[in-house]
């Protein structure tokens, strides 16, 4: 039990790996959705912390895997590969995607939280990853942190302290 | 990626008089609200990546009152006015004149939740008339929203349209405080302006700078 933890943090439009007995957080998830992949029977997980739906809106000369709810979840499945992870056994966890804001004329950008959440639903889908728990929508800002060992989420909201999923 | 690097100091120097002259008008209309002096700090133009962006305002996690619109017309972008508890409850407790107001309370008072989205405003729109006067363009706010919630996630909200062209965001940004409070800078009120991609050349072509020059 005196063993370190130490807590691994991802930033928005970034992802990372971890493995007991350390953790892995990422904060203020509002429209973004952090996707937590796991090996079930092992104790590795995986975060990545998914700001728009589709990689095909990119504008940009170089593209960020993580930014993107489709190249994020393919690229955090190769990384959780890498490290020991097996495809097949993996699960996952996901929260956020709320409306921050409520506006009259709601245009599909400012809808994009729920677009986040149907995007990454639809790559777990594909790579028939099944998901276990999920806390998206609503309006509240979250701030989330897995512990690959007892694979519990814990969700941190200002209203509701923090739940366990 | 293009936008960024592109940037001149003499481009800089045009960001960051917008937010002279657009947080000053919003500070003086501040001042003239809760008559009082209100103080403003020159603002800071910088380039920053998502995550800077948050600690800007005290990192992800900590929780602000934040008045969120578009700005939409010539030059679309996002505004920020974002408040500390400690700042926000002084203000509110100003405006509505109760003095047992707390932070707490403000999801169940609809005159001090109505009171801080009307403060936002105001600012809101003195600064964005200010801007639209100096730079000829026409620029219009939408209804401003209101939330309470962390950083991280409101913020976020106001980079997405950023966010599909680059991994960086040029910020405007101006901090406002009473004048004989002493505040550390994570509770001090800030203003951020943040342009669409697009919008840059506009505005600086609006002021007789060219692009690349």
């Amino acid at each position: 039990m005196d063993e370190k933890v130490e807590i691994i943090k991802v930033g928005i439009a970034d992802m990372n790996v971890v493995s007991a007995p350390n953790r892995i957080r990422t904060s203020g998830l509002g429209s973004c959705v952090g996707v937590v992949l796991y090996d079930q029977g092992k104790e590795i997980a995986g975060l990545v912390h998914v700001m728009l739906p589709d990689s095909t809106l990119s504008k940009a000369g170089t593209l960020n895997h993580a930014k993107y709810a489709d190249t994020g979840v393919k690229e955090l499945v190769k990384k959780l590969t890498q490290f020991g992870a097996r495809p097949s056994m993996l699960k996952a966890k996901i929260a956020g995607g709320a409306q921050m804001f409520q506006f009259s004329n709601t245009s599909d950008m400012m809808r994009i939280g729920p677009r986040n959440v149907e995007a990454v639903k639809k790559e777990l889908a594909e790579l028939k990853i099944a998901i276990m728990a999920e806390d998206v929508g609503g309006n509240s800002g979250r701030t989330i942190e897995f512990c690959p060992k007892s694979k519990i989420l814990h969700i941190r909201t200002v209203n509701k302290g923090t739940q366990e999923w | 990626m293009g936008f960024i690097s592109n940037l001149s100091s003499i481009h800089l120097d045009i960001l960051k008089e917008i937010g002279n002259i657009g947080a000053g008008h919003a500070a003086t209309a501040l001042s003239k609200l809760l008559n009082k002096k209100i103080d403003m700090q020159v603002p800071n133009v910088k380039i920053v990546t998502f995550d800077e962006m948050m600690e800007l305002s005290g990192g992800a996690d900590h929780v602000v009152a934040a008045v969120f619109l578009r700005i939409e017309g010539e030059a679309p972008g996002s505004m920020f006015f974002v408040l500390p508890p400690e700042q926000a409850t002084v203000f509110i407790k100003q405006m509505i004149g109760d003095e047992e107001f707390t932070f707490d309370q403000l999801g169940d008072n609809e005159i001090a939740t109505s009171a801080l989205q009307e403060l936002g405003n105001i600012l809101s729109g003195s600064y964005l008339s200010s801007l639209s006067d100096f730079t000829g363009l026409a620029l219009y706010p939408s209804v401003p929203a209101l939330s309470v919630d962390m950083v991280g996630a409101i913020i976020s909200y106001g980079l997405i349209e950023l966010s599909q062209v680059s991994d960086y965001a040029i910020v405007i940004d101006t901090a406002l405080n009473e004048d004989d409070v002493e505040l550390s800078e994570s509770v001090r009120g800030h203003f951020f302006l943040l342009p669409d991609p697009d919008s840059f050349h506009i505005i600086f072509e609006s002021l007789g700078v060219r692009d690349n020059g």
